[in-house]
Parts: C-alpha cells; sequence; structure tokens
C-alpha cells in the first residue's frame, strides 16, 4: 500500500540499463555516452556515481522499511530507550567519507584529462549573441553564424512540427572526425553556453573573456546541442547542430566554403549596381524581418514597450534613414540591438530596412538598395 | 524595548483587557504568537501565488511548442515562481514557525525585540506587491531568473530591475532583523536550567540558521546594489568593457546564495528532529553529533559556493577544490539523516500525519542529496548543469524536503496554535495526493534532464515531449493537492475540530507542551523550571 | 525587562549589527580582492594594460615554439572593421616580436576607440608581456582614417611547459559617446600610417 521510492529507484535502474542507440525521437532517459573518448569517460563516471547513489538509497530505505514495517505501536511493540552510541556514528562517519573518496579519485582523473586543450589541431571560434551562434574557423578563411531554421509557423502551431524541432538551423557547425578541434567560446552580449551533450561540452560564453574547450569525434554523425544559460527571450531558440565528417570529406567541405563565401562576396558586387523593386524589396524584407527582428520587434512592429523598441508608426524607421541604416548595420552598443552587417548581405540589409520603412502604415516612400548600404559603410553620405 | 512585565502567576490576565481586536490587533501587535501566525498565513498565501505560476510554466510546458504565453512572458514567471518560493513561501514560513515555537520551547515569554518583530513581518508585503506589481510595468517584470546573472539583469533588462532591487533590499532587512531577534532571544532568554545542550533540536537549528542569515544576507544586499549602480548609475562591476567580469557576479551571488539554500533546510533539520523521536516515542538519536553536525554543515556551506560555476572556466585547481567541498559536505548530512533512522528503530512508532510527512522527508529529501552528490562531480556536472537534472535535485530537497517539513510542523503543532485537532482523514487526503502527484511531478526531470534538455526553456525538442506532459500532470495534481491543505487549515482556524489536549501527541517532548491548547496569548510570564 | 536583560540584549544586538555592516563591506571588499587575484593568477586571461619592461640580455628559448593566434572582433555599434594583418605566427620565447593590426574608420566622422585584450588560456596572460599596444589607450579614429596599430610583446621564458599555443582577441569598442571632449586627432596615437 506505501508506495516506496526505493522500488521506484530499483525500476529506474533497470531502465538504464538499456543500449543507447536512440533513434532521433525516442525517448531517452539516461545521459548519451556520447561519441569521443572523453564523452564515454564521463558517461562511466556518470554510471559509476549513480550506482553508488543506488546502492545507498536501497540500503538506507530497506532499513527504514524495516523498521517501519517492525517496530510499531500496533505490534505491541515497547519502546527502546538507547539514544547514543559515539562507536557507530564514527563508524557511519567514516565509511561515507571513504565512498567519496572512491568517488573522488576516478573523478578528479576524469578532470584533468577533460581540462587539457593541448596540440590541438583546428580551432573554433565560438559566439554567442541574442539568440544565434556564429562560428570562425580561425585556420580557415571561413565564418558565418547559425541560426534557427524552424519556421514560427511550427512554434505557434500553425504547421505540424518537423522531426528536429528546435535542433535545427539555417548553417550548422562541420567538423573533422578523428582530430582535436578546439573551442574558444565568448559571447556579444549576455552570458549564453555552448553545449553538445555528446562531446560532453558545456562552457559558459562570457562576454568580454574567451573559455576554451576540446573534444575529438570519433564518428562522422550529426550531433545537436542547444544553449545552456539563460539569455532572454530566444534562449530556447538558439540551437546548435555539429555535422562531423571524415577528414577528407571536410576538406572538400571547407574548400566550398571558402568558395561559397567569396562567390557570395562576388555576388553583393554584381548586386550593388543592380535596382530591386519595392515589391522585391518588400517581400525580401518582410521574410527577413520576420526571421531575423520579429523575435524582439514583433511581427507587427509593435515591439515591447521598455524594452524593445516599437518600429510601427514611430521612431527611426520613419523618421531619419541614415540613422536607421546605421543601427541595423552597425548595432546599438549598450543595447540588445546587434550589428547585422555581418550576418546579412547588403541586399537584405536593404530590404529589411526597406521593409521596416514602408511597412505597418509607415509608408515612408524609401526605398534603400544594396548599393545605399555599400555606400554607407563606405562612409559617403 | 518592550514594557516590564509583571512577574505573577496570573500574569495572562492583566493583559486581558488590553488585547485589541480586530485589523489593529494585527497590524500592530508585538505578540510572538500573532506574527508567527501572520507569518505563516503570508507564506501560505505566496506559496498559492507562487504555485500558480508554476502551473502557467507547467501549462506552457505541457506540449512543445508556444501556445498559451510568449517567451519574455515565461521568463518571468520561472523568475518570478523562484523569487516568491524562496523568500516569500519557505523563509517566512520558517520565521513563522521560528517565532510561534521558539520562545514556547525555551519557556521565554516572547521574542527579545517584539516590536521590530512586527516589523519584519509588515515589511514583507510591501515587499512583495512591489516586487509582483513590477510585472505590469512596460517591458514587463524581472524576467532573468531568480538568480539574476548579469548582464542579463543589468544591461539587457527592462526598467522593472529597480523595484526587483528594492524590493529584495526589503526583503533582505526583514531577514536581518528577523535573525537578530531569533539570536538574541535564544541567547538571552532560555529558562533557567535550559542550557545550550539542553534546547530542542529546532532551536539549535534556528540559531545556526541564524548566524548564516547575518553572514550572507548583507552580501546579497551588497550584489543587488551592484546590479542597481551597473543598470542605472554607470558602475562596470559586471561589465568587461568597463573592466569588469560577469563572473564575479556569479561569485558574489552565489556566496550568498549556497548558504541561502541551508538557510531554507536547517530549520527543516530541526523540525524532523522533533517529530520523528515523538511518534517513535523514543529520544533523539545522537543529540550532540546532530548539533555537531549542523554546524558543520553550516561552515561548509560556506566553501562550496562555486559547485553552481563549474561550466563558468575557473582553474583546475578551483574546480577540484570546490568538488572535494561539495563532496564533503554529503558527511554531516548523511549522519543526520542515519541518527533519524536510528531514531526510529526499536521505537514504537506510530503514523500519525506529521510523522507521515516527516519519513516521506527523509526519504525524498536523501534522494535529493544524493543527485545533489552527483551534480557535485564536476567533469559529469557539465552534462547536467542547467538541465532539468539540476531542477530535479533541488526541487527534491526544497518541496519534499523543506516543504514537506513546514508541513509536517503546521500538522504537529495547529493543535497548540488553534486548540483543535486537525481532520485526520483530510490530513492523510492531503499527504497521500502530495506524495504521490510530487513524484510524478519531479522524478521524471532527473530522465529529461539527462537527456539533455536545459532549463528555462519555455519550449523544447520533440524527444521530450513525453516526459514533460507526464511531468506537467503531476504538477496540476500536487498544485489541486494543496487546497486540501488550505481546507485543513482553514478549519483549524475556525476551530472546527476535536478540542485538543495540551499534548496530543503521546510521545511528544518539550516546553510547548506544558502549556494548554490553544496556546494562551502569554506564556511563560514566569519562567519554568528546566531540569 | 529588567535592566540586566536590556544590557544583555543590546551587547548581543550590537555585535551582530556589527557582524551585518562587515558582511556587507565584505561584499564590496570581494570586488578588488577578485581582481587582485585575477591579477596574480591570469585566469581570467586579462592582460596588463601598460607596458612590460624590456629585460636586457633576454635570452630566447630557441628549443621551444610557440604559436600565437590573433582573433577580433567589434562590439555592436562600432562603424569599423578590424582585423589582424597576420592571423597567427610561430615564436620562441623571449623572443621579441611585433605584430600589426589594422583598423578602417568607415564613417565622415572622427571616433575614439578603446581595445580590450583577452588571452587564452588563462593562465598564459601572466606570461604573455607586452611592450608596446594599442590597448593600453584610448586610440582616436580620424574620420576615413586606415590605421596600422602595432603590438610588440614578448613571451616569457617561464611560461608552462604544457603551454604550446596561445590565442589573443581583441575587441574593438565605439567609446566616442563617452568622451566629454571630441577626440583631438592631433593626439600623439603610437602607430603608422599606410
Amino acid at each position: 500500500m506505501i508506495v516506496k521510492p526505493k522500488s521506484l529507484l530499483g525500476a529506474v535502474a533497470a531502465v538504464l540499463y538499456t543500449p543507447n542507440s536512440f533513434a532521433n525521437n525516442e525517448v531517452r532517459i539516461n545521459l548519451t555516452p556520447g561519441i569521443s573518448d572523453m564523452s564515454q569517460k564521463v558517461y562511466d563516471l556518470h554510471m559509476l556515481v549513480f550506482y553508488i547513489c543506488v546502492v545507498v538509497a536501497v540500503g538506507v530505505f530497506s532499513v527504514m522499511l524495516v523498521s517501519i514495517i517492525r517496530h510499531r505501536k500496533s505490534r505491541g511493540r515497547k519502546p527502546a530507550t538507547f539514544h547514543e552510541n559515539v562507536k557507530v556514528e564514527i563508524v557511519w562517519t567514516i565509511i561515507p567519507f571513504l565512498i567519496l573518496i572512491a568517488m573522488a579519485v576516478p573523478a578528479t582523473i576524469t578532470l584533468l584529462e577533460l581540462d587539457n586543450t593541448d596540440d590541438s589541431e583546428l580551432s573554433i571560434v565560438v559566439t554567442g549573441s541574442q539568440w544565434r551562434w556564429h562560428y570562425n574557423y580561425l585556420d580557415y578563411d571561413v565564418q558565418f553564424q547559425s541560426i534557427l531554421a524552424t519556421p514560427n509557423e511550427q512554434i505557434y502551431g500553425r504547421l505540424p512540427k518537423g522531426e528536429n524541432y528546435l535542433h535545427e538551423v539555417d548553417r550548422p557547425l562541420v567538423l573533422p572526425t578523428n582530430t582535436k578541434v578546439r573551442f574558444l567560446i565568448t559571447s556579444e552580449d549576455v552570458i549564453h553556453s555552448w553545449f553538445v551533450p555528446e562531446f560532453a561540452i558545456k562552457r559558459d560564453a562570457n562576454p568580454g573573456y574567451i573559455n576554451e574547450s576540446w573534444t575529438n569525434i570519433k564518428e562522422p554523425g550529426i550531433y545537436r546541442g542547444s544553449c545552456a544559460e539563460l539569455c532572454g527571450q530566444g534562449h530556447a531558440f538558439m540551437p546548435i547542430v555539429v555535422i562531423a565528417k571524415e577528414p577528407a570529406d571536410f576538406d572538400i567541405w571547407i574548400r566550398s566554403e571558402e568558395q561559397r563565401l567569396a562567390a557570395e562576396a562576388e555576388q553583393e558586387e554584381k548586386l550593388l549596381a543592380m535596382e530591386m523593386s519595392k515589391d522585391d524589396l518588400m517581400e525580401l524584407g518582410r521574410n527577413i524581418f520576420l526571421s531575423q527582428c520579429s523575435a524582439c520587434h514583433q511581427p507587427n512592429g509593435q515591439g515591447i514597450p521598455g524594452v524593445f523598441p516599437r518600429l510601427a508608426g514611430e521612431g527611426i524607421s520613419v523618421t531619419d534613414k541614415q540613422a536607421h541604416i546605421n543601427i541595423v548595420v552597425n548595432g546599438s552598443s549598450g543595447t540588445a540591438m546587434q550589428s547585422f552587417k555581418n550576418s546579412l548581405s547588403m541586399s537584405e540589409l536593404a530590404a529589411v530596412i526597406t521593409y521596416e520603412r514602408n511597412a505597418w502604415g509607415n509608408d515612408t516612400g524609401d526605398l534603400v538598395q544594396a548599393a545605399d548600404i555599400f555606400n554607407f559603410i563606405q562612409g559617403e553620405e | 524595548m518592550s514594557t516590564a512585565v509583571a512577574e505573577s502567576k496570573d500574569a495572562h490576565d492583566v493583559h486581558q483587557h488590553n488585547k485589541p481586536t480586530g485589523i489593529k490587533r494585527w497590524l500592530f501587535t508585538t505578540n510572538h504568537k500573532d506574527i508567527g501566525t501572520l507569518y505563516l498565513w503570508f507564506s501560505f498565501l505566496m506559496f498559492l501565488i507562487g504555485g500558480s505560476f508554476a502551473m502557467v510554466i507547467r501549462l506552457e510546458l505541457f506540449q512543445p511548442g508556444m501556445q498559451i504565453i510568449e517567451p519574455h512572458f515565461f521568463n518571468q514567471m520561472t523568475t518570478m515562481h523562484g523569487v516568491v518560493m524562496v523568500f516569500g513561501a519557505v523563509m517566512p514560513a520558517f520565521v513563522g514557525l521560528a517565532n510561534w515555537m521558539i520562545p514556547l520551547m525555551i519557556g521565554a515569554p516572547d521574542m527579545a525585540l517584539p516590536r521590530m518583530n512586527n516589523w519584519s513581518f509588515w515589511i514583507l508585503p510591501v515587499a512583495f506587491i512591489i516586487m509582483l506589481s513590477s510585472m505590469f510595468m512596460p517591458g514587463g517584470g524581472p524576467a532573468f531568473g531568480w538568480t539574476f546573472y548579469a548582464p542579463l539583469s543589468t544591461t539587457y533588462s527592462a526598467d522593472s530591475t529597480a523595484l526587483f532591487v528594492f524590493s529584495m533590499h526589503i526583503m533582505g532587512m526583514s531577514s536581518i532583523m528577523g535573525a537578530i531577534n531569533v539570536i538574541v532571544t535564544i541567547v538571552n532568554m532560555r529558562a533557567p536550567g535550559m542550557n545550550y545542550m539542553k534546547m530542542p533540536m529546532f532551536v539549535w537549528t534556528w540559531l545556526i540558521t541564524a548566524f548564516l542569515l547575518i553572514a550572507v544576507m548583507p552580501v546579497l544586499a551588497g550584489v543587488v546594489t551592484m546590479v542597481l549602480t551597473d543598470k542605472f548609475f554607470g558602475t562596470s562591476f559586471f561589465s568587461a568593457a568597463g573592466g569588469g567580469d560577469p563572473v564575479l557576479f556569479q561569485h558574489l551571488f552565489w556566496f550568498f546564495g549556497h548558504p541561502e539554500v541551508y538557510i531554507m533546510i536547517l530549520p527543516s533539520f530541526g523540525i524532523i528532529s522533533a517529530i520523528i523521536p515523538t511518534f517513535a516515542r523514543k529520544p533523539l538519536f545522537g543529540y550532540s553529533s546532530m548539533v555537531y553536525a549542523t554546524a558543520s554543515i553550516a561552515g561548509l556551506s560556506f566553501l562550496v559556493w562555486a559547485h553552481h560555476m563549474f561550466t563558468t572556466g575557473m582553474p583546475t585547481f578551483a574546480l577540484l577544490f570546490f568538488m572535494y567541498m561539495t563532496m564533503l559536505i554529503a558527511v554531516p548530512t548523511g549522519v543526520k539523516v542515519f541518527n533519524w533512522i536510528t531514531t526510529m528503530w526499536r521505537g514504537s512508532m506510530t503514523f500519525e500525519v506529521p510523522m507521515l510527512f516527516a519519513i516521506a522527508f527523509v526519504v525524498l529529501f536523501t534522494i535529493g542529496g544524493l543527485s545533489g552528490i552527483m551534480l557535485g562531480v564536476t567533469p559529469v556536472d557539465y552534462q547536467y548543469h542547467d538541465t532539468y537534472f539540476v531542477i530535479a535535485h533541488f526541487h527534491y530537497v526544497l518541496v519534499t524536503g523543506a516543504v514537506f517539513s513546514i508541513m509536517a510542523a503546521a500538522y504537529y503543532w495547529v493543535p497548540k496554535w488553534s486548540g483543535v485537532m486537525f481532520d485526520e482523514g483530510l490530513g492523510k487526503l492531503h499527504f497521500w495526493c502530495s506524495l504521490i502527484s510530487v513524484n510524478i511531478l519531479f522524478f521524471p526531470m532527473h530522465f529529461v534532464g539527462l537527456a539533455g534538455m536545459p532549463r528555462r526553456y519555455p519550449d523544447y525538442a520533440l524527444q521530450f515531449a513525453d516526459l514533460n506532459a507526464i511531468i506537467s500532470v503531476g504538477g496540476f495534481l500536487f498544485g489541486l493537492s494543496q487546497l486540501i491543505f488550505l481546507v485543513v487549515m482553514v478549519k483549524c482556524a475556525m476551530k472546527k475540530g476535536e478540542p485538543a489536549p495540551a499534548k496530543p501527541w503521546e510521545g511528544a517532548e518539550g516546553l510547548e507542551w506544558t502549556v494548554p491548547s490553544p496556546a494562551p496569548y502569554h506564556t511563560f510570564d514566569t519562567p519554568p523550571e528546566v531540569k | 525587562m529588567t535592566n540586566k536583560q536590556q544590557q544583555d540584549n543590546s551587547s548581543v544586538i550590537t555585535k551582530l549589527l556589527a557582524a551585518v555592516v562587515i558582511m556587507f563591506a565584505f561584499g564590496f571588499a570581494l570586488v578588488p580582492l577578485y581582481e587582485k587575484f585575477c591579477e596574480l593568477t591570469g585566469f581570467n586571461g586579462r592582460t596588463e594594460n601598460t607596458a612590460a619592461m624590456t629585460i636586457e640580455g633576454m635570452v630566447i628559448d630557441t628549443s621551444r615554439t610557440i604559436t600565437v593566434e590573433f582573433t577580433t572582433r567589434t562590439d555592436r555599434g562600432a562603424p569599423w572593421s578590424f582585423r589582424p594583418e597576420v592571423q597567427s605566427i610561430t615564436m620562441h620565447p623571449g623572443e621579441l616580436k611585433q605584430v600589426n593590426f589594422i583598423v578602417e574608420n568607415h564613417t565622415n566622422q572622427d571616433r575614439m576607440a578603446q581595445a580590450l585584450p583577452s588571452v587564452s588560456p588563462g593562465e598564459a596572460s601572466l606570461y604573455l608581456n607586452k611592450t608596446e599596444c594599442f590597448c593600453f589607450e584610448q586610440q582616436p579614429l580620424a574620420a576615413k582614417e586606415t590605421a596600422i596599430m602595432p603590438m610588440r610583446f614578448y613571451l616569457d621564458p617561464d611560461l608552462p611547459e604544457r603551454i604550446h599555443r596561445l590565442t589573443l582577441s581583441y575587441v574593438m569598442f565605439d567609446i566616442t559617446n563617452q568622451m566629454k571632449d571630441a577626440p583631438k586627432i592631433a593626439d600623439v596615437p603610437i602607430r603608422g600610417k599606410p
């Protein structure tokens, strides 16, 4: 009749024996052993400590259970009177202490190994910001940002949720397997945290400081992680996706990335000469606004009073065009408004600013072209 | 100082005709029983308010996707849930129990500083009105977690942060004044013959808790002030650009924060140490080691704070130091658990409602403590930190720990407070409903945390959906179960129940059971004799 | 309450209030204490913001080769581009090297910049000695100016054996609005021009 947590614990222990090859959406209930040597060691340490705790719990609760059953008044027991015993107290001080040492030794060894970032072969600068990650391959000319790819329609229930709901991004981080990769983790604004369970990595991204971590991925595959430090309203919406490829495939990928980025830069140059129509600008601008700006400024441009400025019908979007361009391109120091010049192309910047200046009844009639953005960045007025 | 009390046997009659009634009684009371009652009802109200925030959270998390609230409001809910429960429910409940029971337990006529006592209470509703109403400001209320890390709470927060800071200062002052009152009372007003090693464990644990409060609440006051000045007055304590360091905030906060969680559990230990001997009809096993263990836990609590910060990028030697210290705290805590069980051993137990809650405490708090040991192992904490595993841990020690002990204390002492026995059937129903639902609510959180679900997330990936649905159902059931408790306590307050004798529990010991039930307005105007 | 009781109470209350005040002050004292600790141990990766002395006859340890990487970022709101001339160099402890950073002010206005350095691994910052660095001072940037900012440094030969690579990161902040007077271009910046 009495629901004893002890038996619940037993059930749990049994279930945790199950192997860890779950498909993407199956319900996991245990840590993953992950795909690196270190993650496996962390997992082993976790199971060791867990089993010790289970044994302790079972031992302690069994004694309680026996006592509850046998030492009841309803069985006619007369209570004993003993109330101290120094020897016994010493014993149950020393034994837990020894058990803790048994845990501390492997824990120390594992920690010392984990903290060693020497001799890495590839370095990635990981920068968190509200609410996206930015990756910079220090040894190559490749950098990009990585934004949640799940559309708002899925989040708000207007479309069914995809398989990798909230765990998918537009540009994943790609890494080579069997290579010691070093991560240099920092933030542009508030504290974030870069967490990939299968690498057993969780390291805070502190603004103004750098934290180091490393991994060596044994198996090619796709590994998904999350931001693990409250960073505002987008905290749950800035996932991490890492694709691990064999080194040869990684080389091919990184070369093609370098080419892609170079081609994009060239394309930008060409687009500078073109003028987009108002409809094209508004359509592109609206898409960008919804995916990049509406989290703060709200889809209807109303903002959140006192926190995120209203764009509909007031402020910079209906007045100073140059200031508007400046704040979107360069961001605003000391606020949550980040710089978009590295994350949007010039035509995208032009489109979103045009959209903001004409949507929601703003109707300034201003059209901003990529060339205007280019000129602004070059400093001409 | 309070007015002189005439030392005569019928001293309590002298004051009867002066006893105020109505609102004025409650606004101006300096009586420890009245103030205790105010604290307890206030904390119950805050428990229900904080609980309703949790219901909103669990409703949103029932399914993946955003269904009822926006993420920014969700962050306000999680923040306010934490602040209200910590500073509005658990701490004031313990202060209420201290006010009611400490003078009775040590044979004192009242607390040492009765007028300051009144202030300590009445500033609390003011503080919470300020805190809660800040949610209606433009930009919303505090949304940075009850831990309010900078720079989220400084540069990137709404203006309501000012009210948050102000409110924290007021709550801090209330706690400090309360702690001073407790210490002075215990040090100076024990009845003759009640030397320190004869005091009940509840008095001991509160004495030690009060010292912890004196030591760390001022540090909290310093930290919130730094947040205020960083945000509004151009200082850069926590901003790298200005030469500061956001990690410094965490060191300062947790230097307060870790002793704070012991502040929230030590009085529980005292309560359990009162209840188990009563219902086992056997003296507490190892009284002196219980005292020393409590003192060691309090001392060690100053040396473990950075175990909340293992992922911030601390140097290796610091990680090791804090890991070892954290694991060490398990030793005195274990001693206490073993002593309680040994108290039960070969006793003659009955299982009235207070005992049911006390036994559940021992089991479930131990589970919370064991997950705490797991969290203290640094390399694995990298996987657990900021996931639901942590939420599971601290809710086990705080809900099935602190809150269950408060409920146990309420059932245990309400006959003394109200003069009637509580409705046993309803009390048992409350216990079983709470026990089952609280485990449905919090146990699966261990799993979903191990599976990688971070905390403070308003929405989650699909593999976490099934467990979240179960957790939410547990939450709704647990919330509903507390309404049973409300009915039980309201019935007692309305004196609806069997009249209670001075000592309703056969195995109970202590001075509080020598006065009638309900306890007269003034007790121990003449100090009792303690052998 | 008797006089004696009142006195006993006052004595305890006074001590407790003193403890409260001391702990409040302690909270604030922890701020400079923490800074000192970080300075002494280098754990948070901050480097000195004053020039180090070059040591006469410093021995270059050719048995060790250390890789030093450079990475830059501009703070949001800063209207310039900022990058290192080279992404990394190799050097021996004890050797004095110069690296240049290039800053381009795109705007039509004179602005003032401040660079914030950070070293990883943190403890390496104790062994990174800069004899000259643009991060020591605020740097005025004229409108449309492209400036080359040098940084001269050496690695202390005591650099721990296990460190083979350092990463030096700079964030460039725009502090023009925080200056009371407009930045004066005539002020001496220690750097070359293209």
